[in-house]
């Protein structure tokens, strides 16, 4: 087991130096930092200058080799936009985005698991049709529409919730939370369900063709046999074997939830790193794509490593094969 | 208490809803079990015995439904019990082994955590009285070095010691009546003769009655009192074991014991049955038996032949009906 999580980390090592690679191409290609620093004025000679101190005339690899090391740091240089560092920027947006992707994808499980268990034990019920029906629209139905109709729903016609921002946050350490205040609890609610409703469909679809097929299972025959209660029956033995392919699904859609977050978080003007890449795209700010992208990559390589552990957690099969 | 037969089936009548139409997998089949009474159930495939043993304890699988007759199992009418109900009888009056021991088992879970959780589902203990009495079990069903044992998982047991296991399983809340569905089928031959020992020695050591399925005429004639040979979703023959391998009198379970080769003869071809038996779908006129039966004539394809009681041996042929006529 060990030895599997040390490939998987050298794995995910190697995945974030070929990102690496691919934002300081942003970086030396698209933009023109000389430019970007001195203007379209300056002249030949200090524009000399400057690239040799800022060593852009040193070889591709040493070039390369230089941002990782300042990557690593958590250097990016400093925004266009702003004129400050990117990683403070960065520091500031990264919780307000955390936190709405977190939230959804608990909301998501919370909401998905149980209307998949039911559907699946169930599948000739009245409630369980209602929820096939419901979730083929939240499968089809675009991030952007389903949050611009919540919020003209709950913010605009019946004034319930905040259309827009994140509310008030409290500051743990550098961590900006909107999780303790009444107004940050209120704002989180529309763009993490908008958020969620796609992933929530997913999941209640995936447990309970899981459920439906496990329930024919051999095991789950003689656990009948065996007079276990149906709650023992469906919320021990059952559940547990949909969790693999749960966990699956959960960890590989967490990326799709970052890359809707882009979408919620503009619907909403969620001050997330999703809207902090759009006003970045606008103001051709490299610095700063260049560090969204080795974030979200971090974060996508992270998670991948959490689920291939949680494997472990769940399935003794495979823990045997490692130890 | 009740102290009648373990298990009384009566007039038992399984249709399986299809499409184009409903199909009668068993029909009219009567049987009584008694306390601690072995009965064999043998027939081909398809003839109905897993359907049987399913609607006894309650586990068939939709489509498949009770259409008629009557189950009580230790004197309490089951067969129209809810499912609520027939789950405190499951498990504690009467329990169930199937075939394949390597799906049996839920492979997330420790054979001890699905004991313990057995035990404490049906006797009121702690978890230290479940884990010992988990303990002993896996004992008494041979399993060496059972204190490492219950900690591990399923697929670090062979097949034959997951049947072992299986077996403490269905015995935790000590049941009155199992339902063993060919036990050892999909065992190693040489495992297979260990597992009917182990469960016939137990089941005589805690007065189980078992209903033991199989296609084995030998672990029957060894280990049943009485067998119940099946044609069709009908009982073509039931009786003692001695008597019915000695002197079968359906021409049927005569060409069943014919194919089978008796200890130290040697034969250069065993006897076989012409044809198969038919699918649900066409089921002859008359006895169903009547296109393969040697001994065929008239009636037997105009009419299907009544049960005759020939003392305490029951056989569904013309051949004894005409003589009681
Ligand atoms: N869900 C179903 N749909 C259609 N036919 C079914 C269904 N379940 C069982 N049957 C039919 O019912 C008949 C009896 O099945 P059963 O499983 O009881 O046979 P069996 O005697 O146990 O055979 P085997 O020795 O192969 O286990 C078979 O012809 C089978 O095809
Ligand atoms: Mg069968």
């Amino acid at each position: 087991m060990i030895r599997f999580i040390i490939s998987r980390i050298l794995q995910s090592i190697g995945v974030m130096l070929a990102v690496g690679l691919i934002a300081f191409a942003l970086f030396t290609y698209v933009g023109d930092p000389v430019n970007n620093m001195l203007g379209p004025s300056a002249s030949t000679d200090d524009r000399a200058r400057l690239r040799t101190e800022l060593g852009l005339d040193d070889p591709f690899l040493v070039q390369y080799a230089r941002f990782i090391g300042r990557a690593v740091q958590g250097d990016f240089g400093l925004s266009y936009q702003y004129a400050r560092p990117v990683i403070d920027i960065v520091a500031e947006r990264l919780p307000a985005t955390a936190e709405l992707s977190l939230v959804a994808v608990f909301l998501a499980l919370l909401v998905g698991i149980p209307m998949g268990i039911y559907a699946g034990i169930r599948p000739r019920s009245w409630l369980s049709k209602l929820f096939m029906s419901v979730s083929l629209i939240g499968v089809s139905l675009p991030t952007f529409f389903t949050g611009i109709v919540l919020i003209v729903l709950f913010a605009i016609v019946l004034r319930w919730l905040p259309p827009f921002g994140r509310g008030d946050v409290v500051m743990l350490g550098w961590w900006s939370t909107g999780l303790l205040s009444w107004s940050g609890l209120k704002s989180i609610l529309l763009p993490s369900v908008t958020l969620s409703l796609f992933q929530m469909t997913l999941i209640m679809r995936l447990v309970r063709s899981e459920m439906l097929e496990i329930v024919r299972t051999d095991y789950i025959r003689f656990a009948q046999a065996r007079g276990l209660t149906s709650r023992a029956i469906y919320f021990r033995h059952a559940l547990k074997n949909t969790l693999v392919p749960v966990i699956t699904i959960t960890g590989l859609q967490m990326g799709s939830i970052i890359a809707f977050a882009v979408i919620t978080e503009t619907v909403f003007q969620w001050p997330g790193l999703g809207l902090l890449f759009i006003q970045a795209l606008n103001f051709g700010d490299i610095p700063v794509m260049a560090a969204y992208l080795v974030f979200v990559s971090l974060m996508f390589v992270a998670i991948n490593l959490f689920v291939d552990i949680l494997y472990f957690v769940v399935d003794p099969r495979l823990r045997s094969g490692w130890t | 208490m009740h102290d009648g037969p373990i298990l009384q089936v009566e007039n038992l009548r399984i249709e399986i809803p299809t499409r184009h139409r409903t199909l009668v997998a068993v029909d009219d089949v009567s049987f009584e079990l008694a306390r601690g009474e072995v009965l064999g159930v043998v027939g081909e495939s398809g003839a109905g015995k897993s359907l049987t043993g399913a609607a006894i304890i309650g586990l068939l699988r939709p489509p498949g439904r009770i259409a008629g007759g009557r189950i009580w199992i230790d004197g309490k009418r089951v067969d129209n019990l809810s499912q609520a109900e027939m789950r405190k009888v499951r498990g504690r009056i009467a329990g169930a082994i199937f075939q394949d021991p390597m799906t049996s088992l839920n492979p997330l879970f420790t054979v001890g955590q699905q004991l313990v959780e057995t035990i404490r589902t049906h006797l009121d203990m702690s978890r230290a009285e479940a884990r010992a009495r988990a303990l002993s079990l896996l004992a008494e069903v041979g399993i060496p070095a059972p204190e490492q044992r219950l900690d591990q998982y399923p697929h670090q047991f062979s097949g034959g010691m997951r049947q072992r296991v299986v077996i403490a399983l269905a015995l935790c809340a000590n049941p009155k009546l199992i339902i063993a569905d060919e036990p050892t089928t999909a065992l190693d031959v040489s495992i297979q003769a260990q597992i009917i020992a182990l469960l016939k020695r137990l089941c005589h050591e805690h007065g189980t009655a078992v209903v033991l399925v199989t296609h084995d005429m030998g672990v029957i004639a060894e280990t049943a009192d009485r067998v119940a040979v099946m044609y069709t979703g009908r009982i073509a023959e039931l009786g003692p074991v001695a008597e019915v391998v000695r002197a079968p009198r359906h021409p049927y379970t005569a060409g069943l014991m014919a194919s089978i080769p008796a200890i130290g003869e040697t034969r250069d071809r065993l006897y076989q049955i012409d044809g198969s038996m038919p699918r649900l779908t066409n089921i002859p006129q008359g006895c169903p038996f009547n296109p393969r039966c040697p001994a065929v004539f008239d009636r037997c394809r105009r009419e299907r032949p009544e049960t005759v009681d020939l003392g305490g041996h029951r056989v569904a042929c013309w051949k004894h009906g005409e003589q009681e006529a």
